[in-house]
């Protein structure tokens, strides 16, 4: 439990400082928000009290503050160029992004785990070989790439899906989740072909260990040994792997939106980063970071959880 | 006494596996002539545009051309030069400061080593293409920045390496009598240390130069990095990909180059790996 | 001291190993571990293998308990044991005894349990896996009645602890609980003690001691300790390169040896001991 409180207290350090460093970062970046949102040709009377509105004339601490509470209240400012709310203009975005990195990151655990379990247990063997050349070539494959064959080979020769059909989850969860499956799989195919890789790695490392040869002589049979001691020793390192993995793909979904026309906070976040519209920026990117460090602090409770030697320290 | 002569190709064939290894330098080779050859000849200027749109492969185009009339292969050479730049000044960059990082933090450790392995641990947990955003929307987008905001993502991956080799070695006698022998803490740092982490550091540059063409790629492909109409991997497949069912070419054209581009490494480095055998 | 267990009480014989030879094929050229073994071991009895660092001792004790990996080893012999050869029959067969009939312990205390399994149900496997039988409460029951009978203080307590919270000799017992829980015809304990600090060693040589007067288990004492196997065995098999050199009782090896590698690892034995 000290572990839990210690690890939580962590990860709200890192909160704050990551959210002071981006704060400051596009602070001093942005210039005048009230000339940008007013454009050079407003007076300076407009000017001033659309700085006083905003806040702008406080100093940069007491902004820092304000911003920080009202992010955590789920009010992160107003874009200078849509000139509205910053939460109305993502919030139905977000969950979008969020539903393809999970969908990706189920595909990646049910491909990943059983493949790089097999290919441990009968490493050496025709299939392990190929497979593992495979995960090589398909490690290589950038999921943009990937995302575009896919809907060609799945959407225009398969006709499973329709390509740039996108339905909103508002209007249908099976169809909304059944358009987002092919993005998500491509997405997942190198981030399952990578899990494979590092499990079988750790498998083989695990099975050379003592333990594994006393537990042959206590007279288990191999799937004894793997699943019975092997497998849980093994996942300790493929933790941290897919806590980053978690992470990662929610930036490849950024990139996969685009291929496959889907509404997620993609397209928003570009467009404000060519539009200088800082607080949208912001933002995003901290909604991602907190998505992250979170991310990280479950990793560590579950490491605590799977690990008996990590206890109370 | 006739003298035997190896070739210095002759190492391959004691590697683990010298079939990958093989296959993955002929690809590696391939790329690299692609980029060889584009910097003294290319079939056309990439950006000359021509009434000749969305051509399909033909002896005048070896790969067709684009909605605006450009020769693909001319461009698929201009990006493969502009991702492989980026890639090796992202290593450079990454593995240059993160080498010296990791040397100063291993070697002093104490509060600093503290302090820069949290900072490290930060950077680490972000997705490197996340990094990128943050850095080219504050900087502004160019393949520079590109490059440095990639190179500074991948500071960590060395300087974790780097650190814990230090911290290993510097308790080592040679390390000591370099130290007793009056050798100053830089000349230990960097003369007597510093070759010790080349075998580390290989792998690691070879993992990192692959996440960086990909992080490029992916870039590029959201129009971040290199500006139209200068061609980018990533920002020909994303511009191509309407044209996909007209022109194929446009966008295998630059995808298979990636690809290549990240196989050619990665079987390399499959290659160097022992051989294992499994449970059963 | 050492005299008085020296007369073995001779059972009938239950492991008979003939012509054993293994051979590594791994490196450019086959390296010999084992060469021309033979034993007989009786029920009930201690014997001793002793040998320096890569005479083949380990490798023998490893054949016995059908630890051989299957990869790069070319053997041949037989490992006679309840009318099959261990060394050549079908896995299924082998580990029909693996853990059952015939249990072994090893040199690495520290590192030979399960890091993430708690140490009752370590204790317990070999019950799990050949005798299905019995319900949780009675494997309970004998997992806590061998870790009393090794020694191990509070069994109730261990049982629910990980190996990480024990201290090597504990570690060690909790081995030797394991691999005697189910009774075993033979015990091969591969330098148990090697490990060990001496005070813990000396317990560890009277627990076996006391495992083989009670249950009659026939144990295999693998060491390069010759204190050790002189204080434990009844008959001492010297080997050297893979090779027998001399065997004999435990009397007539260490009074009267008759080779000069044996005398040569007799006298390397610190005088205070003998």
């Amino acid at each position: 439990m000290r572990y839990v409180l210690k690890k939580t207290a962590t990860t709200l350090i890192t909160l704050a400082v990551v959210s002071l460093l981006l704060f400051v970062a596009f602070s001093l970046i942005s210039g005048d928000p009230a000339t940008r949102m007013l454009g050079t040709g407003a007076t300076p009377e407009r000017l001033e009290a659309l700085r006083e509105e905003l806040g702008l004339n406080e100093a940069l601490p007491i902004r820092y503050v304000k911003w920080l509470v009202s992010f955590v209240q789920g009010d992160p400012g107003i874009s200078y160029v849509y000139k509205q709310p910053v939460a109305s203009l993502l919030s139905a975005k977000v969950p979008v992004t969020l539903s393809l990195t999970i969908m990706s990151f189920v595909l990646v655990c049910t491909i990943g785990f059983p493949l790089g379990i097999y290919t441990g247990k009968y490493a050496g063997s025709a299939l392990d070989r190929a497979v593992m050349v495979l995960n090589q070539v398909i490690m290589a494959v950038p999921p943009f790439f990937s995302g575009i064959l896919i809907s060609w080979v799945f959407g225009m020769v398969l006709h499973l899906f329709a390509p740039g059909g996108y339905v909103s989850y508002t209007a249908s969860i099976p169809g909304f989740l059944g358009y987002l499956i092919f993005p998500a799989i491509a997405i997942a195919l190198p981030r399952a072909a990578q899990l494979a890789k590092l499990l079988r790695g750790t498998i083989l490392e695990e099975a050379g260990k003592n333990y594994t040869r006393t537990a042959y002589s206590r007279g288990n049979d191999t799937n004894g040994v793997l699943f019975g001691h092997i497998i849980k020793n093994a996942l300790l390192p493929v933790l941290t792997f897919l806590g980053m993995c978690f992470s990662n793909m929610l930036a490849g979904s950024l990139v996969v939106e685009r291929v496959f026309n889907i509404p997620g906070i993609s397209n928003t976040l570009l467009a404000s980063i060519g539009n200088r519209d800082y607080p949208v920026v912001l933002a995003a990117v901290m909604w991602i970071a907190v998505f992250i460090i979170v991310t990280n602090l479950i990793v560590d409770i579950l490491y605590m959880v799977l690990d008996p030697r990590i206890d109370g320290e | 006494m006739e003298k035997k002569r190896t070739s210095p190709l002759a190492f391959i064939d004691r590697l683990p596996n010298p079939g990958l290894f093989r296959m993955g330098a002929l690809i590696t080779l391939a790329v690299v002539l692609l980029v060889v050859v584009g910097l003294v000849w290319m079939p056309y200027e990439p950006t000359a545009m021509s009434p000749d749109r969305m051509q399909g492969i033909s002896a005048a185009h070896l790969l067709g051309t684009d909605k605006m009339g450009r020769d693909i292969l001319s461009r698929v050479m201009y990006g493969s030069r502009v991702t492989l730049m980026v890639a090796l000044g992202t290593m450079a960059i990454g593995a240059g400061l993160g080498v010296l990082i990791g040397a100063f933090a291993g070697f002093y450790g104490g509060v600093l080593d503290e302090i820069v392995m949290r900072v490290m641990d930060g950077l680490f947990a972000f997705p490197n293409v996340l990094l990128a955003l943050v850095f080219v929307s504050i900087f502004g987008s160019s393949t520079t920045h590109v490059m440095w905001a990639l190179g500074i993502a991948f500071i960590p991956s060395f300087t974790r390496v780097v650190r814990s080799e230090y911290v290993r070695i510097k308790h080592l006698d040679y390390v000591k009598n370099a130290r007793l022998q009056g050798a100053s803490n830089a000349r230990v740092i960097f003369v007597h240390m510093l070759p010790n982490v080349r075998g580390v550091l290989l792998s690691n540059l070879m993992i990192g130069f692959n996440n960086a063409v990909l992080a490029e790629a992916g870039l590029s492909f959201l129009g971040i990095g290199s500006q139209p109409p200068f061609a980018s991997l990533g920002q020909m497949i994303s511009e191509a990909q309407e044209i996909f069912f007209t022109v194929p070419s446009a966008v295998l054209g630059p995808g298979i180059v990636i690809v290549l581009m990240v196989l050619g490494f990665s079987l390399m480095g499959e290659g160097l790996r022992p051989a294992t055998k499994g449970l059963d | 001291m050492a005299a008085a267990m020296t007369t073995a009480p001779l059972g009938e014989p239950i492991l008979e190993i003939r012509d054993l030879h293994l051979e590594f094929h791994d490196h450019d050229r086959p390296e010999v571990a084992v060469a021309d073994f033979d034993l007989t071991l009786h029920r009930g009895e201690i014997v001793g293998i002793v040998g320096e660092s890569g005479s083949g001792k380990s490798m023998t004790a490893h054949a016995i308990a059908g630890l051989l990996s299957r990869h790069a080893l070319e053997r041949s012999g037989q490992i006679l044991f309840d009318g099959h050869d261990l060394l050549h029959c079908d896995r299924s067969t082998l580990r029909h005894y693996q853990g059952d009939e015939i249990s072994i312990i090893f040199q690495e205390p520290m590192t030979s349990l399960d890091p993430l399994q708690r140490i009752g149900m370590q204790v317990e496997e070999a019950l799990r896996i050949h005798h299905k039988e019995l319900s949780a409460g009675e494997r309970r029951a004998a997992a806590l009645s061998a870790m009393d009978a090794v020694g191990l203080p509070d069994p109730q307590q261990v049982y629910g602890m990980f190996p990480h919270e024990l201290s090597g000799g504990m570690r060690q017992r909790v081995m030797i609980a394991a691999a005697t829980i189910s009774k075993p015809q033979i015990l091969i304990a591969d330098e148990p003690t090697t490990a060990l600090d001496v005070t813990i060693q000396a317990q560890i040589i009277a627990l076996l001691r006391k495992i083989n007067a009670e249950d009659g288990t026939a144990i295999i004492f693998i060491s390069h300790d010759l204190s050790l196997v002189r204080q434990l065995c009844h008959r001492v098999v010297v080997m050297r390169q893979g090779e027998i050199v001399e065997t004999g009782t435990a009397d007539e090896v260490f009074e009267n040896p008759q080779h000069s590698y044996t005398r040569m690892l007799i006298d390397a034995i610190p005088k205070v001991v003998l």
